[in-house]
């Protein structure tokens, strides 16, 4: 229950306050000694700040068997899914998704599914040209904007909610700023020092995670713009789609695909490495289906770009469009939540840093 | 375990490691044996932040400048003159190399916490701490190929004349004869022996708690002891702080520290006051507390404050103890609530108008009331009150091997052939007394390195 996540989180933030000796690793600690008491808001604000880097757990003087038993990454990783729960809307839906990996992929496979009803009951119209010959742009328009932003606006929603609890003032540019600059780098996953997390063996720091991270974030965001840039010269310009490899639609997406398939394949390699008991093993499946998903969103958008001509062109269109559908809908509910919890929490310890300044 | 080794490393805490990354680094083979569990290894170095380093200059996290000279003079003050004074300076002029050193073999430095201000210019404070520290150099010396032995403790070094022959070993529940040519100690004091400690200070000392790990028993220390080899530092002593009442037996470390005490009244079982809370600032007193508390009724007292000065120190690890009147405190410390109301209203009553300053000596004393309190005397009369326990927590001892400037350990009749000393379990000849902070990873690192490569000479 997030009643004794937040207490067990609070415990152990309490002993840190009066230790001190990660100050330098990233910015949960600072964010810790600027206060003497924590309300619930202030250790979900931690938690959202937390980036389960471990360097603070192999440097800790008190971990297990020690008697104060701290692992604050795993505490802190506790409320962090916790704190997505409890502000997601519609409330009390959709946990299940962050803890398995099953109910992800049922997602996907129930996306395939409803693709392929659809395509087969409404004939796409004839002079549609490529994935449009079978699915007509006009009925994937009512299919996926309407999947993207639904999910869209609950997350606004719940973050709503968790910047009312974390007493976040109105925001600026310049937190804004700040915040995406910290999210550009990882800032705060370089350790202090640049030299990167205690993830994948033992004490050993390693910039590994951060590279394949920013390998996933990158590709995405290529992804977006590509799609975004299509729908653009869709209507402004009436220039549909399929488009030729010089347009700017591919020449963003194939290598933003690229990039996320290569990126999730990394992020699952460090995944597997690094020590799972160390962390909550109650999410290990949801996280890994997440970025399974993120991986197949990707592959299948290049495999239908590369393969997708003729007789496999419904196939492919299926899968892709089936896993971009169960992508779309979770995304309040899945791993996906995480970025924008992150990004509302730099902005509010950018808030608070010059609060205290 | 094999017999035959070159040069074998007792202990595992930051000497220890500086030795064998030293000394593999000579090229030589090296074995460690850490008589603590891998959960535990580093000895006291684990809970350590900073080491004390002269610069010449801003270097790295070190602000401004730090000379042999003032670095020595500080060191003079606090030991009161009990120090070897070729053996400090020697340290303190290599304390410079250290910090590179230690960058070179993976330690990051951080600037110093917060909190820690008056600490910047004159120590350097480890990214993560001493248990980053000692991550590292574990990591870095097996990278030289170092072996290293966990739940390994040296029972017996075998002493022939001016050479120690075998070292016996209990590792696994197995005794091993190991044959070193060359053997290092670095197995740090005797302070979690509370039987010895006992024995030393008297049987108030079962009453001690042990700030740092619970594995540095003083086997190697005795053992050598009893083989005529020449000691150092007062048998008697150890450095003791006062902590936290309610901190665990053992390895409390660094959160167990409590600041409050100069914004406070401490009394004493009895609800007594015994000395004066507000002679210094509490960098310079935290240090005679230990004994002032260790020499009341049951090693044990209490710090009062009320509300007006809960936020000016330290975060504690454990919430104070609350209530809304001094009876009622005094009743959920099991002090007696009369006693303890006098000893308050007496206090109150010679409490002076004045400015008060937390961060300086601010001179406002109370009036004819003994003891005194010379500076932060305020009424303790704003309820909610506040109390927390204060126990003796025993930091190390002072008994050590006596050793030359190349580290070798001292017999009575002559240096010994094979055996080096560093860290903890020869400081003692240069801190006699009192402590400096960070100066005891100062001398473990410099003393560890020279140690590493004597020993690695001797076997090449």
């Amino acid at each position: 229950m997030s009643i004794d996540a937040i207490g067990e989180a609070r415990r152990q933030v309490e002993i840190c306050n009066a230790c001190r000796y990660c100050e330098g690793y990233c910015a949960v600690f600072p964010a810790i000694t600027s206060q003497r008491s924590f309300l619930d808001g202030d250790i979900q604000q931690l938690a959202n700040l937390c980036h389960d880097c471990r360097g603070c757990y192999y440097a800790c003087q008190y971990t297990a068997p020690h008697e104060f038993d701290l692992n604050l990454p795993k505490a802190l990783g506790q409320v962090r899914r916790d704190s997505w729960h409890q502000y997601s809307f519609p409330s009390g839906f959709g946990a299940v998704f962050q803890k398995s990996g099953l109910a992800i992929s049922l997602a996907v496979v129930i996306g395939f599914a409803f693709v392929f009803w659809i395509a087969r009951q409404f004939a796409a119209s004839a002079d549609g040209q490529g994935f449009y010959a079978v699915m007509s742009h006009g009925l994937m328009v009512a299919i996926f904007l309407p999947a993207f932003l639904l999910p869209l606006f609950s997350l606004m929603v719940g973050l709503r909610r968790y910047w009312k609890a974390v007493e976040g003032a109105p925001v600026s540019a310049s937190h804004l700023m700040s915040a995406m600059h910290a999210a550009a780098r990882m800032k705060h996953l370089s350790g202090g020092h640049g030299e990167g997390c205690n993830f994948e063996d033992e004490d050993r720091f390693s910039n590994a995670r951060r590279w394949w991270h920013q390998l996933v974030l990158y590709g995405f965001l290529l992804c977006f713009v590509a799609t975004s840039s299509a729908t653009l010269m869709h209507y402004l310009l009436s220039m549909p789609a399929p488009y030729a490899w010089y347009a700017l639609p591919k020449l963003l997406g194939v290598p933003g695909g690229i990039a996320l398939s290569v990126g999730t394949v990394g992020m699952l390699a460090v995944k597997m490495k690094s020590d799972s008991a160390l962390s909550d093993q109650r999410f290990y499946g949801g996280e890994v289906g997440f970025i399974v998903l993120l991986f197949l969103v990707s592959t299948t958008g290049l495999g239908l770009y590369w393969f997708g001509d003729g007789d496999w062109l419904g196939a492919w269109l299926a899968v892709h469009l089936g896993s971009v559908l169960a992508f779309f809908l979770l995304m309040p509910y899945s791993k996906m939540a995480h970025g924008f919890y992150r990004m509302a929490a730099l902005t509010r310890d950018a808030q608070r840093g010059a609060e205290h300044s | 375990m094999k017999k035959q080794c070159e040069v074998l490393i007792v202990g595992g805490g930051n000497a220890a490691l500086c030795a064998a990354i030293t000394a593999a680094e000579a090229g030589a083979k090296v074995t460690v044996l850490e008589g603590a569990p891998k959960s535990h290894r580093g000895g006291n170095s684990r809970h350590t932040r900073n080491f004390r380093c002269m610069h010449g200059g801003p270097l790295g996290t070190l602000t401004d400048i730090y000379e042999t000279q003032e670095y020595y003079d500080d060191l003079v003050k606090v030991t009161a003159g009990k120090t070897d004074t070729e053996l400090a300076r020697m340290t303190i002029e290599q304390s410079e190399d250290c910090y590179t050193w230690m960058h070179e073999h993976g330690v990051r430095f951080q600037p110093s916490l917060s909190g820690t201000l008056s600490l910047s210019r004159t120590n350097a404070f480890f990214l993560g701490g001493g248990k980053a520290l000692v991550n590292a150099f574990y990591r870095h010396a097996e990278g030289l190929g170092v072996e290293i032995y966990y739940d390994t403790q040296v029972t017996h070094l075998e002493r022939n004349g001016g050479r120690i022959e075998q070292v016996v070993v209990t590792h696994e529940d197995q005794e091993f004869r190991l044959l070193p040519k060359a053997v290092i100690v670095a197995s740090g004091g005797f302070q979690a022996d509370l039987d010895w400690l006992a024995d030393a200070w008297g049987p108030a000392a079962r009453n001690f708690l042990i700030r740092g790990t619970p594995y540095n028993r003083g086997v190697v220390l005795r053992d050598l002891l009893d083989q005529d080899i020449q000691s150092v530092g007062d048998p008697t002593q150890c450095h003791a702080v006062a902590i936290d009442g309610r901190a665990p037996q053992f390895d409390g470390g660094i959160v167990t520290r409590l600041d409050c005490v100069p914004f406070s009244i401490v009394v004493n079982r009895q609800g007594d006051r015994f000395y004066d809370e507000g002679e210094d600032v509490w960098p310079k007193r935290y240090a005679i507390w230990g004994r002032l508390v260790a020499a009341q009724p049951d090693q044990v007292a209490y710090s009062i404050i009320d509300s007006k000065s809960l936020d000016l120190f330290m975060p504690s690890v454990f919430p104070p103890v609350k209530a809304g009147t001094v009876e009622e405190l005094a009743t959920r410390l099991e002090l007696p609530p009369a006693a303890l109301k006098d000893t308050v209203e007496a206090f109150n009553s010679a409490c002076k108008d004045g400015p008060f300053h937390p961060t300086e000596l601010d001179g406002l004393a109370t009036d004819q009331l003994t003891p005194k309190k010379s500076n932060w005397a305020r009424p303790i009369n704003q309820p909610p009150y506040y109390g927390y326990a204060l126990r003796p927590g025993v930091t190390f001892t002072y008994l050590g091997l006596k050793v030359d400037e190349t580290a070798r350990v001292q017999g009575q009749d002559g240096a010994l052939e094979n055996l080096w000393a560093a860290g903890e379990i020869m400081a003692g000849s240069i801190l006699g007394q009192g402590y400096l902070a960070g100066f005891g990873m100062t001398i473990g690192t410099v003393f560890g390195r020279i140690a590493g490569r004597e020993a690695a000479h001797h076997v090449n």
